[in-house]
C-alpha cells in the first residue's frame, strides 16, 4: 500500500448534473426548503434570542419573533462579561502560527515526496501514512503528560509557553502533506526539465514555479488549518486553565457557566463566536468544500 | 551515456534497476562521479525538506503513540507508579472496571446505530435533490453545509437551549400537539420505555432503548455532520458517467429503477466511505457530548471517548485512561484500515 487512497472527487464533477431529472422541481424545492429550514433554524434561533430581552428569552412558550423590541445591547453586555477580546486574540494568534507552520512543513515535505528522488522514500511515506491513520485520541494522554512535564502552560510568568503547547503538536499534519503532494504531482515534468536547463535548484523551482501554480491547494490547506485551530476544544480544554491563554471555544464553554440561565446573553456570545468562521466559510467556501470533497476529512 | 535508470516490473512490484552502459571516449568515471554527487546532493536536500515535518510528527505523533502504550502498563495516578503489566487491560476488559467499560462500549454502539444510518439516508436524499438542475442550488448548499463548519461548542450551546425543558422551543412544539414536556438532555429514561409508559405498557429493562438524552445528542450529531456527508455524495453522483443514464433511458427504465439499479450501486463506495467515517466520528465524539450532557444523566450518554476523558482527566488515572485510549485507538484503526482497503480496491477496479 504505497499510494494513499482518498476519494477522488473533482470539483468540476460537482457542477455537472447527471442524475435523471425529477419532473416536478416544485417538489424538489419543497423538500429542500423544509429540510433546509430545520437545518437553518438553530442559527435563526441563536440570532433572534441574542436580540431578545431577558424576560422574553425565558418566556414559555418561547416567541418565534422578538416581540419586546430588539436589544443589540445584549451583545455589549455579553462582551463585557468575559475577556472576549483576549479569547479572540489568543485564537487568532494560535491559528496564524498553526497555519503558517503547517504550510511551511507541508510544502517542503510534499515537494520532496512529489518531485524529488531519495533513498527510503517508500519507507518514509509509509510512516507518514501511519501517522495519518493515527487518531488524535491515541496521542491525547501521552501528549498531555509530555507537555505538562516540559512546559508550565498555566504559569503566569511563562505566557509564551501557554501558546506553545497549543501550537507545537499541530505544526505538521500528514493530511496537509498528502493534499499538497497530490497537487505537486500534477506539475508538468517539462516545467522541471526547463528549470533544470535554466540552472534552477529545487528551492528556486519550488518558490517561483510550483507554489504560484498551487495557490488554490495552498489556500485549501490554510483554510482547513485555520478552521481547525478556531474550533480547537479538547486539547486547550485540558492544557489551559487561565483565560489569558485560552482560545475562543474554551472561553465560550466557560461563559456558559457565567451566563447560566441568561440565554439571551449566551446566544449573543454564540453569535459573535460563530460569525468569523461563517464569514471565512462564505468567502472561502469553494476551497473548503473542495478540500473536504477531495480528501474526505471530517472534524 | 553513463547510467540509465529503468523501471522493471517484477510480479507487480516496482523496482528501480540501474544499468550501466559504458561507451564513448569521454572520461566516464568523471561523469559518473558528478552524477553520483548530484544524487547525493538531491538526497541530502530531500531529507532537509522532510526534516521539519518529520521532527514534529516524530515528537508529537509517533513517539506519543508508543508512549501511550508504555503508560498503559503502569499504575499512573498523576505520577508514575508501579509496573502493572497488562493488569490495567484485564481490569478494564474483565475486572473491576469491566462494567463501566462495556457499558460505554454499548452506549457508543447504540449511539452509532441511532445516528449513522439516519445520517446516510438523509444525506443521500438531500444530495440527490441538490444534484438536480434547479435554481438556487448554491444557496441550498451553503445552508446545508453551515452546521458542519460551525464550532461544536457554540452549536451545542444553541441546541442545549432548544432542548431546554422549560424555555426550549421543542417543548413548545410538543405541547402544542398534546405531548411533553420532555427533559431531553436531562432524561435518562429509554425512549421505548417512555413510549410504552405513555400507553400504559410495562417495558422490560432490556427493551428500554437508548436514553432520550442520547437520542437528543444523536439528533444534534446528525444535524452537525449532514453537510459533510452531502458533499461526499455530491462528489459520488458527479462521478457517475452520464452514458449509464442515457443507456437506461433508452432501455425504458423508470426513475425508480434508474435510482436503485444505477445510482445506488454506483454510490456504494461513497456510502461505505461515509459509513466508516461516521462510525469513526461516533467513536471519537467528545465535544458535543461534553457540552450537551457531559456523559450524563446517569451515565447514559457516556461514550468510550467520554469515559477515557473522565478517567484520565477528571479522575487523574492516567494509566487506566491510557489503556482505554489504546483500546479506543485500536477500534478506530480497525475502521480506518477497512475503509482504506475498500477504497483501494475501488480505485484498482474502478
Amino acid at each position: 500500500m504505497s499510494e494513499v487512497v482518498l476519494p477522488r472527487v473533482s470539483v468540476r464533477a460537482l457542477r455537472r448534473p447527471a442524475v435523471p431529472p425529477i419532473r416536478s422541481s416544485l417538489f424538489v424545492h419543497l423538500v429542500l426548503i423544509a429540510v433546509g429550514g430545520l437545518v437553518a433554524y438553530p442559527f435563526y434561533y441563536m440570532l433572534t434570542t441574542g436580540l431578545k430581552d431577558f424576560f422574553e428569552s425565558i418566556t414559555s412558550p418561547p416567541t418565534i419573533f422578538p416581540t419586546q423590541g430588539l436589544h443589540p445591547e445584549n451583545y455589549i453586555e455579553a462582551w463585557s462579561k468575559a475577556p472576549w477580546a483576549r479569547y479572540f486574540g489568543n485564537t487568532v494568534l494560535i491559528a496564524l502560527l498553526n497555519t503558517a507552520g503547517e504550510l511551511f512543513t507541508a510544502v517542503l515535505a510534499a515537494y520532496a515526496f512529489a518531485l524529488m528522488n531519495f533513498k527510503g522514500k517508500a519507507v518514509l511515506f509509509t510512516v507518514l501514512l501511519a501517522t495519518y491513520m493515527m487518531p488524535a485520541e491515541a496521542t491525547l494522554i501521552p501528549n498531555f503528560v509530555i507537555m505538562t512535564r516540559l512546559f508550565r502552560p498555566n504559569d503566569l510568568d511563562h505566557i509564551a509557553q501557554g501558546y506553545l503547547v497549543q501550537v507545537l503538536p499541530f505544526l505538521a499534519t500528514a493530511f496537509s502533506i498528502f493534499l499538497l503532494r497530490q497537487q505537486f504531482l500534477s506539475v508538468p515534468k517539462e516545467l522541471r526539465d526547463a528549470a533544470v536547463i535554466d540552472g534552477a535548484g529545487h528551492l528556486r523551482f519550488l518558490w517561483s514555479v510550483v507554489l504560484p501554480i498551487s495557490i488554490p491547494a495552498l489556500v485549501t490547506v490554510a483554510i482547513i488549518s485555520f478552521y481547525g485551530s478556531w474550533n480547537a476544544f479538547q486539547w486547550p480544554l485540558i492544557m489551559t486553565s487561565r483565560p489569558d491563554i485560552q482560545p475562543i471555544q474554551v472561553g465560550l464553554n466557560a461563559f456558559r457557566d457565567t451566563a447560566r440561565s441568561q440565554y439571551h446573553l449566551l446566544m449573543a456570545a454564540c453569535s459573535f463566536v460563530v460569525a468569523p468562521i461563517v464569514l471565512l466559510y462564505l468567502v472561502g467556501q469553494r476551497y473548503l468544500v473542495q478540500g473536504v470533497a477531495r480528501t474526505g476529512i471530517r472534524g | 551515456m553513463t547510467a540509465v535508470v529503468t523501471t522493471v516490473v517484477v510480479d507487480g512490484h516496482r523496482r528501480y534497476h540501474r544499468r550501466t552502459v559504458t561507451g564513448g571516449a569521454i572520461a566516464i568515471t568523471q561523469r559518473a562521479a558528478s552524477r553520483r554527487r548530484r544524487l547525493l546532493i538531491e538526497n541530502v536536500q530531500a531529507y532537509l525538506f522532510l526534516l521539519p515535518a518529520f521532527v514534529v510528527l516524530l515528537v508529537f505523533k509517533i513517539f506519543p503513540a508508543l508512549y501511550a502504550i508504555y503508560i498503559s502498563f503502569f499504575k499512573w495516578d498523576i505520577v508514575q507508579g508501579a509496573f502493572r503489566g497488562i493488569e490495567n487491560y484485564t481490569d478494564i476488559l474483565f475486572g473491576s472496571r469491566a462494567e463501566n467499560w462495556w457499558r460505554s462500549v454499548s452506549t457508543t454502539i447504540t449511539f452509532a446505530v441511532i445516528t449513522v444510518p439516519f445520517e446516510i439516508a438523509l444525506a443521500l436524499v438531500i444530495a440527490y435533490l441538490l444534484f438536480q438542475k434547479i435554481r438556487g442550488r448554491a444557496v441550498y448548499r451553503t445552508i446545508y453545509y453551515l452546521p458542519y463548519i460551525t464550532a461544536t461548542v457554540a452549536a451545542a450551546a444553541v441546541f442545549e437551549y432548544l432542548y431546554h425543558p422549560q424555555y426550549g422551543i421543542l417543548n413548545t412544539i410538543l405541547s402544542s400537539v398534546g405531548l411533553g414536556p420532555l427533559r431531553f438532555l436531562q432524561e435518562p429514561t429509554g425512549i421505548f420505555e417512555m413510549i410504552g409508559n405513555r400507553f400504559g405498557a410495562d417495558v422490560p429493562a432490556w427493551a428500554a432503548g437508548p436514553s432520550l438524552s442520547l437520542v437528543s445528542v444523536a439528533i444534534f450529531s446528525i444535524w452537525h455532520f449532514l453537510g459533510f456527508q452531502i458533499v461526499i455524495f455530491l462528489g459520488g453522483l458527479g462521478n457517475i458517467p452520464v452514458e449509464y443514464y442515457e443507456a437506461a433511458r433508452l432501455d425504458g427504465a423508470n426513475p425508480r429503477q434508474v435510482f436503485t439499479r444505477i445510482t445506488l450501486p454506483l454510490l456504494t463506495p461513497q456510502i461505505f466511505f461515509v459509513f466508516t467515517i461516521a462510525s469513526i466520528g461516533v467513536l471519537r465524539a467528545f465535544n458535543e457530548i461534553f457540552v450537551l450532557t457531559n456523559g450524563g444523566p446517569l451515565d447514559t450518554s457516556r461514550t468510550v471517548s467520554m469515559l477515557v476523558f473522565r478517567t484520565f482527566f477528571q479522575q487523574g488515572q492516567i494509566g487506566f485512561g491510557s489503556a482505554m485510549g489504546v483500546l479506543l485507538t485500536l477500534l478506530i484503526l480497525a475502521f480506518t484500515l477497512v475503509q482504506f482497503r475498500v477504497l483501494e480496491r475501488r480505485v484498482q477496479y474502478g
